[in-house]
């Protein structure tokens, strides 16, 4: 696949054209060392086992509300986020789970959010769809489609104003592309040249409704109306991810020029689990992606081949991911729930923080 | 002290803040080149650059979230709505990102933004330029929701909402941006959630806020002046927080309320105040509270109808002669 960040090249993308050829031998992955690519591995793995586990808690009643699962999608948050220097940044939408594993949550606090205890990453507060850890410049997590792209290029437009040499990554799925505030954002970007990265993360299916009957046209190529440089690639090749996100990264960086990226993957499970998945696609279309294009199982043939590790030490990274998300589980399920005094804290700062506070009156009402 | 106008008085405060923090931002549309829809922030492009004064697109929902973005990074943007009718097309941002985003990140993320623009009848812009959102904003916890009456409060409390590390929401008035009023030169900052009496009275309490503190002014006068009625008329200045202390001792003195505000009826502002009223000051009261609110229905354009919708000093008269009849 092209590397190159113009939107020439990447039309030659677009059309399938190899590029410069093997992204395993592009140089930002040539340089992984072998423990570097078996980490890589190791946070898919450990993506999956979690949202496996997380399933099975959904199904005996542990959690409520929605679950959408990354089942499928893990090389893109992982590849993606494996690209991220002191100054970038990452915001997406519900299916976040993957993300903040990938930038290097913990996943205990992860789990005990989907079950709505105060020891969860946003003590419960916010549930599935709204993780967020600002220590490792992850801004979430949000829940409305489409929703977080503005605030992903306003995180551009403060590294910019900031002068810091950074880069936001906004992802979102393909239903998105037809919600106006992305189209907002993507002016913005071109417009004022910020350092933001749009993701499109592809998974062919807007809820429940197929790519060709929710979206007219190609979806990253919508980023010549505004000038933009644009981009696609497969999404279940952790390798191809990284070579030409990091082209794109690099450009945001030093030229703080935006993009769109489009990268194609493709989801297992439902659009949440409350999505029976009768409906719009077939089992076959399913089982012919896992039996081709696992990411998991693509990477894992590509390391063995390479004798970056064996069998024994992929199935042994695989113990252990499971092992993590019954750790996880249980940590989750010995955790106490928030009390209803909690249910008013964290709405203010002003107070949480009473000392500091410089206003009169109430702020809470009956 | 110096007479100026409110929208100098909103001006000074924006420069003010420009100069005390290099992280404020003033964005908007038409702020910067164009010197401001309604000129309130005219000179600051001149004084403080393209990289300080940021002109946007019309493109609400775009440059509203993105300032929500770059305030989580530490940029402090004071957004101008040219019109806060123009909060519905950035509904999401501004109510379930910037008012949720503390929450939801559990006390992990601040939104120190600002929001500001006029949000008023009165000019016969019709149903769409018309809306008068505070009850609207300030029904999701998290945001701070101001309406300042006049040219000092104006100044101190925009202020204050700059300084402050949750989203206010700061409602002017195009009506009143020629109003002038007295204002110290140099710094002083009012703080959110202080009601303000801009009259004291014994008969009867007008609890109200925004232009209508004006009118209410007005009526009080013509009470005085023909039924030698004293009306105590006090300014919320801020919806949320709200200065309910201020209001019971008021209720407390004079035992009989009339609410004044330019809102729909159903569930306003002063819904909620009468509630609050009702429920702590029962035993105060000597009559039931009555209400002068914008007439139910859309915005009329007619211009000497719009006068008749929107509260004036002639119905606020004759609702106060109710209370006490």
């Amino acid at each position: 696949m092209s590397t190159k960040s113009t939107a020439n090249s990447a039309t030659k993308t677009q059309e399938g054209t190899k590029g410069p050829g093997d992204p395993r031998k592009a140089p930002i992955n040539a340089r992984l060392t072998p423990a570097e690519k078996i980490e890589l591995y190791r946070t898919m793995v450990r993506i999956r086992r979690f949202e496996e586990r997380s399933l099975r808690s959904y199904q005996a009643k542990k959690i409520g509300g929605f679950l959408h699962l990354y089942i499928g999608q893990e090389a893109v948050a992982v590849g993606c986020c494996s690209l991220m220097g002191a100054n970038d940044h990452v915001i997406t939408a519900y299916r976040d789970h993957g993300h903040a594993i990938a930038v290097g949550m913990d996943t205990k606090p992860l789990m005990a959010e989907l079950y709505g205890k105060v020891t969860g990453c946003s003590k419960g507060k916010g549930g599935s769809m709204h993780y967020f850890d600002p220590s490792r410049n992850f801004w979430g997590g949000h829940g409305i489609v489409g929703g977080q792209i503005p605030l992903g290029t306003g995180l551009a437009y403060a590294l910019k104003y900031k002068g810091l040499k950074g880069a936001a990554m906004a992802f979102m799925g393909d239903g998105a592309v037809n919600q106006g505030a992305v189209h907002e954002a993507y002016n913005l970007a071109a417009l004022w040249d910020l350092p933001v990265i749009f993701v499109i993360e592809n998974n062919g299916y807007s809820m429940g409704t197929s790519q060709a009957r929710s979206s007219a046209g190609d979806l990253a190529r919508r980023a010549e109306g505004y000038h933009m440089a644009w981009g696609v690639c497969n999404g279940h090749d952790v390798y191809e991810v990284r070579s030409v996100m990091d082209e794109f990264l690099r450009r945001a960086r030093e030229e703080s020029k935006p993009a769109v990226v489009e990268i194609k993957t493709y989801r297992y499970r439902g659009h949440s689990v409350a999505d029976p998945d009768r409906t719009y696609r077939d089992k076959s279309e399913i089982e012919e992606y896992q039996r081709t294009k696992d990411p998991i199982n693509v990477y894992r043939t590509s390391l063995i081949a390479d004798k970056i590790f064996d069998d024994a030490a992929a199935e042994q990274i695989d113990t252990e991911a499971r092992a993590e998300a019954d750790v996880a589980a249980d940590f989750a399920e010995a955790s106490p729930f928030p009390t209803p005094d909690d249910i008013q804290k964290d709405v203010y700062w002003e107070t949480d923080n009473p000392s500091q506070r410089t206003s009169g009156g109430r702020l809470f009402f009956t | 002290m110096p007479l100026i106008t409110y929208r100098e008085a909103i001006r000074h405060a924006l420069s003010e803040e420009l100069d005390r923090d290099p992280n404020v931002v003033i964005m908007g549309e038409e702020v910067a080149q164009f010197n401001g829809a309604y000129k309130v922030t005219e000179g600051l492009l001149a004084k403080y650059g393209p990289k300080r004064i940021v002109d946007t697109p019309i493109s609400e929902a775009g440059f509203i979230g993105a300032g929500i973005g770059a305030s989580m990074l530490g940029v402090r943007p004071v957004m101008e709505l040219m019109f806060w009718s123009f909060y519905s097309v950035a509904f999401d941002q501004i109510l379930n990102n910037a008012a949720n985003v503390r929450y939801m990140s559990g006390g992990q993320i601040n939104c120190p933004i600002v929001i500001r623009g006029p949000a008023n009848g009165g000019t016969n812009v019709g149903a769409t330029h018309s809306h008068t959102p505070e009850n609207v904003l300030a029904n999701h916890p998290g945001v701070k929701v101001v309406v300042p009456a006049t040219a000092y409060d104006a100044k101190g409390l925009l202020k204050s909402a700059i300084r402050d590390n949750d989203p206010v929401f700061f409602l002017e008035n195009t009506v009143l941006y020629g109003e002038k009023g007295e204002v110290p030169e140099g710094e002083y900052t009012i703080p959110l959630g202080v009601a303000d009496i801009k009259r004291p009275g014994t008969d009867l309490s007008i609890i109200t806020y925004g232009r209508s503190v004006l009118h209410s002014l007005a009526a009080a006068e013509r009470l005085a002046a023909e039924h030698k009625i004293s009306v105590e008329v006090v300014d919320l200045r801020s919806i949320r927080p709200l200065d309910v202390d201020t209001v019971l001792a008021s209720v407390a003195r004079t035992h009989r309320v009339l609410i004044v505000e330019e809102q729909k009826p159903f569930a306003s502002v002063g819904a909620q105040l009468a509630f609050t009223i009702q429920r702590e000051a029962f035993d105060e009261l000597d009559a039931p509270i009555h209400r002068v609110t914008t007439v139910d229905a859309p915005a009329i354009y007619s211009p000497p109808v719009e006068v008749e919708q929107l509260p004036n000093p002639n119905r606020i008269f004759l609702e106060a002669l109710k209370v006490l009849a």
